[in-house]
């Protein structure tokens, strides 16, 4: 690498010493920070395993048992803990498996910082053993990636991976080692990267959109806002409740921003999206003013783009400039991060109230639970639904677990009923919405956030496609909880098909396991429900131990969720039942 | 909207895997790429990529921005044909024979403003310099004189803006911000 794209804090201390490439590579991520990697070991990443093996007192190594299951922890891990996440795996089919957690970290700007080992650099393109153009196969899904076949390449090349990981709008970064890089000798020195020249990860605010924006909202008769996981990622949550606060404008949610703000706070008003609440997805085709915070318009959230907010002045706030303007015409642009933005665009803005607006935003509520919710989590039917569960586990927990979803209902669910009123306590894959995400992804979520109840509330569909996972819950004493919400079917697909393919559920149906058996293969204790009256008990003996715990409760067959708004169809039009 | 006929000219680090980061942004719009071209600029260490595309102004402001996201891209811009200096290099390949027995010939480079680059054992090969639209006339014009091979470079570009690379680049190692590169959303 070309050392003048780098601005170098020099080493003050320490002086160089000679040492293999692999033990390089843990030095750099013990200078980083790092304590604990996920990953899985294979001949061409076998020197590094080997260093490993004496810093056992330093990095904490947790082996997975698919490079899938690494990759999804450290995705739980980055986000529970808001440390880069790091994986390790082998050349070939190791590094392949990593790909579809790279994608899901990709669209849901995860910090992941992954090492591959690669065949010796004389074997490059001679289609050699366990050979695989990684670079070229994760490079679409990588915010960075690059190819070190030098052991002196090495620190440099992990430094500027995770500035560029963690830096700016965050995202996944892949270094590819070969082996004899890792074998040979280098002088080792570490710098932190500190400014790659063609990257600029924080735009300078500037005051002219500010000014545009405060006035917009300052007249306004009926704002809204609406944010994402940006302020997560730029720990704005103070600076939005106050800016929520000073304005009195009613907030909601996307999926990946629930946590960000109280659901219990006056003000929240919902989350949008597919199956988002009634009033969020309404009121967005009627206010006047739409403030867009930290998030990036997908089409799960805004339906039909050309209806979206069409009658309002859209303020857009929002670190990635690629992203401005990108699905929706925005009036005013303000390019910084959250924090920031927020800090000072609350200086410029007026105190203010909105009352008889946000109660318009109460009374859409009350249709909604009239309508959908009542039916949803008090049933008149004998079986238990997910909605219900969520509900409940939401009470019992008081809204200050960190949940960790796969993909489904049960997703939605969860994102629906669980009232969270922690900061940072829901992950879920959301852009790419990968089923096998949880399990492992709610193992990296303890690890990296051990002091949090953290609970995995997964389908039975999703829980089988990456259910070898469990294994690490019980080689590491892991203390994390999972619900398994089994109703015997690929839920959401089977909804779909009832409502937009005439019922045919073609291959949606499942036959299960004994998930209770299986748990206690796994020496993880396990229980299962199907009677009602039976939760409250059930969740106590579930929650209240410390160590790990399994809970599958049996819920309806053909539960369906609802709000929805159709795919593709505007917002208003959501239906409600 | 309609489409209109774009210059892209990218700034980049000189590294090797960019060009691949580059065009896989196309590649996954379905945005067919008409020419392409790499070059060296006067800044070292700084490459200058070149291409040619069909998109609607909204479309390009769109890619200009993606590709600007590129770990090592520099600076990434786009121009409507009336804001750069442009040209294509195109060869034609005859035999001598063709070339000697057809006077006509002769004059027919000439007066398109072509020359002859080389004439090397039984073959001519005849140069011309400009828009696409010209070494595509002169084409057209040669092709009854059995043309045996013809080649078109990619479109290499300057734009008419008074901005040198090299103070651009020093703006970036000093600035924080990426609006330098971006002009507008
Ligand atoms: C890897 C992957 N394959 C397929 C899908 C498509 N898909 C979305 S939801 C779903 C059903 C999930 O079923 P289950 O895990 O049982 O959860 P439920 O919807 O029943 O709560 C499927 C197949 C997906 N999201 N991810």
């Amino acid at each position: 690498m070309n050392t003048s794209t780098l601005e170098i804090e020099e080493k003050k201390v320490n002086k160089t010493e000679i040492i293999p490439g692999a033990e390089a590579v843990l030095k750099c991520l013990v200078e980083e920070g790092v304590d604990t990697i996920f990953g899985y070991p294979g001949g061409a990443i076998m020197p590094v395993y080997d260093s490993l093996y004496s810093y056992a007192d330093k990095l904490n190594h947790i082996l997975s048992r698919h490079e899938q299951g690494a990759i999804h922890a450290a995705q739980g891990y980055a986000r529970a803990s808001g440390k880069v996440g790091v994986c390790f795996a082998t050349s070939g089919p190791g590094a392949t498996n990593l790909i579809t957690g790279i994608t899901d970290a990709m669209i849901d700007s995860t910090p992941l910082v992954c090492i591959t080992g690669q065949v010796a650099s004389h074997l490059l393109g001679s289609d050699a053993f366990q050979e695989t153009d990684i670079i070229g196969i994760s490079m679409p899904v990588t915010k960075w990636n690059f190819q070190v076949t030098g052991a002196e390449e090495i620190p440099e090349a992990i430094a500027q991976a995770f500035y560029i990981a963690k830096s700016g709008r965050p995202g996944p970064v892949l270094i590819d080692i070969t082996k004899d890089a890792q074998q040979k000798t280098l002088d080792f020195s570490y710098a932190p990267c500190k400014r790659v020249r063609s990257y600029h990860p924080y735009p300078e605010l500037k005051d002219e959109p500010l000014r545009a924006a405060a006035k917009l909202i300052n007249e306004a008769k009926k704002p809204y806002i609406l944010f994402g996981q940006g302020v997560i990622l730029s720990g704005a949550e103070g600076e939005l409740k106050n800016f929520i606060e000073k304005t009195g404008i009613p907030a909601a949610s996307t999926l990946l921003g629930l946590s960000a703000f109280s659901t219990k706070h006056p003000l929240y008003v919902g989350y949008t999206g597919m199956h988002g609440n009634y009033g969020p997805n309404v009121k967005t085709n009627e206010c006047d003013v739409f403030i867009a915070i930290g998030m990036r318009f997908d089409d799960r959230v805004t339906g039909d783009v050309n209806t979206y907010a069409a009658q309002a002045k859209v303020i857009h706030i929002e670190l990635d400039p690629a992203e401005i303007n990108k699905n929706i015409k925005v009036d005013v642009a303000i390019n910084g991060d959250a924090k920031q933005a927020l800090q000072a665009l609350t200086q410029l803005v007026n105190q203010n109230s909105h009352e008889d607006w946000v109660e318009e935003f109460h009374e859409c509520d009350r249709i909604e639970m009239e309508k959908a919710i009542k039916k949803s989590i008090d049933p008149e039917g004998a079986q238990i639904t997910m909605a219900e569960v969520v509900h409940k586990l939401s009470v019992f927990t008081k809204g200050k677990s960190l949940i960790v979803t796969d993909v489904g209902q049960h997703q939605m669910m969860a994102s629906r009923y669980y009232k969270f009123d922690e900061y940072k306590s829901h992950i879920t894959s959301g852009g790419l919405g990968t089923m096998g995400f949880c399990l492992p992804a709610a193992i990296g979520a303890k690890i990296g956030a051990p002091e949090r109840q953290v609970i995995g509330i997964v389908g039975d569909g999703g829980f089988q496609m990456t259910l070898q996972e469990l294994g690490l819950i019980m080689q590491y004493e892991v203390g994390v909880k999972i619900l398994i919400l089994n109703n015997e079917f690929l839920g959401m697909v089977r909804q779909w098909q009832q409502l937009f393919f005439d019922r045919r559920y073609s291959f949606t149906k499942m036959q299960n396991p004994d998930f209770i058996k299986l748990a206690a293969s796994y020496n993880i204790p396990a229980l299962q429900i199907s009677d009602r009256s039976k939760l409250e008990d059930g969740f106590r003996s579930w929650l209240e131990p410390e160590g790990p715990g399994l809970l599958e409760i049996i819920v309806e067959k053909e539960e369906n969720v609802f709000p929805m708004v159709p795919s593709g169809s505007c917002v208003s039009k959501i239906r409600l039942e | 909207m309609k489409q209109k006929e774009y210059t892209i000219s990218i700034l980049t680090e000189d590294k090797p895997g960019l060009l691949n980061k580059i065009t896989i942004i196309f590649n996954r719009r379905k945005i067919n790429i008409a020419s392409l071209n790499v070059s060296t600029t006067e800044v070292a260490g700084v490459s200058r990529y070149t291409l040619v595309v069909s998109l609607t102004p909204e479309e390009v402001k769109k890619i200009v921005k993606q590709i600007r996201k590129v770990v090592d891209v520099l600076g990434s811009f786009y121009y409507q044909e009336n804001e750069v200096y442009y040209r294509e290099i195109a060869l034609y390949k005859f035999s001598v024979d063709m070339y000697k027995n057809n006077k006509e010939l002769e004059q027919l480079i000439r007066n398109h403003g072509a020359k002859v680059m080389a004439i090397e054992g039984d073959q001519v090969v005849i140069e011309k310099t400009g828009s696409k639209q010209e070494t595509h006339e002169l084409y057209d014009a040669l092709q009854p004189f059995d043309l045996m091979e013809f080649v078109r470079s990619g479109r290499i570009a300057l734009s008419k803006s008074k901005r040198r690379t090299e103070a651009f680049i020093r703006e970036l190692e000093t600035s924080n911000s990426n609006a330098l590169s971006i002009k507008e959303f």
